[in-house]
């Protein structure tokens, strides 16, 4: 059955007429076209699928887009400011942070997430908190630097007063 | 999955008046972490999905004289970073903080997981050693059930038609009681537990047991209570030699299945090997004094 959903994703407003049953992975790819968020368990547990709803990561892929109507949703592509790459985007590039890509938005995402509440975290803390978003080609080290080296530009940018 | 009517009710009214009208057609989301992989594999196949998030007042933890009163919609994430929970239940906070994964910890919530009924799900066994009980609300008001008897057999709970959980009671800890809270993860980090155990014993002045609580999770179709290995121990000196015959006989009180986590005979031994360890670390922490 179809329903209105509305969505604020990445700052825009959407207002949808879709099935209940619209997962909110495929109403970000299909509907609202924005293919950067990937899909590749479908169960919740590679994080591939990472979003951020009201500003919390969530798995797409086990989320109705009916059942977070009136949400704002951030992807992928809506972490990027006035076309300069997040610090945590040009850590990942800097430091080897992916080689293939597809789980990478998911990491970035769900590296934002983890900085978000824990600016200064420890590699123990960055591993307790990645441990959901799983990558086959980099062996993890990459991921590690990348989100490492991202705390420290962030510190150091809030630090300098900018 | 199959198409269905999702309904957004905002009040507890609002939902009973739906679980009336669409009875067995209807299914109860709140996470929906369980709920929508039930749907997707067809598991569960409702025409009406009733979500309750916009329901206000599910997600509070509040403080009264008997312990921590924890609404169902609260998330497993909320309730593992609570102050309130980490200073007067750490069992509770520890615990939450081993399910799965922060994102999944996001989304799912403490009534989901109880209802869910699975027994690989680690919050059963920690809850019940300290004792909480379920507030089920229905029309006719509340009905408090012990978790120690919401749990029916796999994925089944006693949960009464146009009835959902609305809270849970944590009582505090007993006075000078030591608790812990082992998940064996042989396999990777957010896997389910192999084996779970939770224990809280607390002893007397000349250090006799007096109290104990064995309840161990992913070693049956339920989270159990090893009632016998307490009795043995209950009112003993807590030596090794009785804190090993103890947990000897937690291998009669499970009956696990086998899967790609191991044979239940490996389950059963390392449900024995667990319970003793949880025992041991629960006394150690028994704070000094006590
Ligand atoms: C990838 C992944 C990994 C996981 N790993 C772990 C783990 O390591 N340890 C662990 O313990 N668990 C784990 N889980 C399970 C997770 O804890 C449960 O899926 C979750 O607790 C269910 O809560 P929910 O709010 O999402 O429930 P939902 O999916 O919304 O609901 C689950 C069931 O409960 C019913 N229900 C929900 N709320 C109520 C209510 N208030 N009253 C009446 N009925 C209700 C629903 O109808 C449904 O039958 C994992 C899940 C996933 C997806
Ligand atoms: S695709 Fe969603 S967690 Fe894997
Ligand atoms: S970069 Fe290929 S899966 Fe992570």
């Amino acid at each position: 059955m179809n329903q209105k959903v509305r969505l604020k994703v990445n700052g825009t407003d959407h207002e949808l007429d879709i099935p209940a049953r619209r997962l909110l992975l495929d109403c970000i790819r299909y509907d609202i076209g924005l293919t950067g968020t990937k899909e590749s368990c479908s169960v919740g547990v590679c994080g591939a699928c990472a979003v951020l709803v009201d500003g919390e990561m969530y798995a797409s892929c086990i989320t109705l887009a009916a059942a977070v109507d009136g949400s704002e949703i951030t992807t992928i592509e809506g972490i990027a400011e006035n076309g300069n790459l997040h610090p945590v985007q040009q850590a990942f590039i800097d430091h080897g942070g992916f080689q293939c890509g597809i789980c990478t938005p998911g990491q970035v995402i769900a590296a934002i997430s983890l900085l978000e509440e824990n600016p200064d975290p420890t590699e123990d803390e960055i591993k307790q908190y990645m441990m959901g978003n799983l990558c086959r080609c980099t062996g993890y080290y990459g991921i590690l630097n990348s989100i490492a080296a991202a705390a420290e530009d962030m510190n150091k940018a809030a630090g300098s007063g900018e | 999955m199959i198409d269905f009517e999702y309904h957004a009710p905002t009040s507890l009214d609002q939902v009973f008046g739906l679980l009336d009208q669409f009875g067995d057609d209807a299914r109860i989301m709140a996470g929906g972490t369980a709920l929508v992989i039930q749907m997707k594999q067809r598991l569960s196949q409702p025409s009406h999905v009733i979500g309750l998030r916009r329901v206000g007042d599910l997600d509070a933890i509040e403080s009264t004289p008997e312990g921590l009163r924890i609404g169902a919609l609260c998330t497993q994430r909320q309730i593992e970073k609570s102050r309130l929970v980490g200073e007067e239940l750490p069992l509770v906070a520890d615990t939450f903080r081993k399910v799965a994964t922060p994102r999944i910890r996001n989304m799912a919530t403490i009534g989901g997981g109880l209802v869910n009924g699975d027994p690989n799900q680690d919050p059963p066994p920690a809850l019940i050693a300290l004792g909480a009980s379920a507030v089920m609300t229905s029309k006719g008001g509340d009905r408090v059930v012990p978790l120690e008897d919401l749990f029916i057999d796999y994925y089944e709970t006693d949960v009464q038609p146009g009835e959902i959980l609305t809270s849970v009671l944590v009582p505090h800890a007993p006075a000078g009681s030591g608790s812990v809270y082992l998940k064996f993860l042989p396999r990777t980090a957010d896997d389910y537990g192999t084996v779970t155990v939770a224990a809280v014993v607390s002893k007397e002045q000349d250090g006799t047991c007096k109290d104990v609580r064995i309840v161990l999770g992913s070693v049956g179709v339920t989270p159990i209570r090893a009632k016998q290995a307490e009795d043995a121990l209950r009112g003993k000196p807590l030596t090794d030699e009785n804190i090993r015959a103890a947990a000897a006989l937690v291998k009669d009180a499970v009956d696990p299945l086998e899967d790609f986590r191991g044979s239940a005979e490996y389950k059963t031994d390392m449900a024995e090997v667990f319970a003793r360890r949880a025992v041991e670390q629960a006394i150690a922490a028994i704070p000094v004094g006590s």
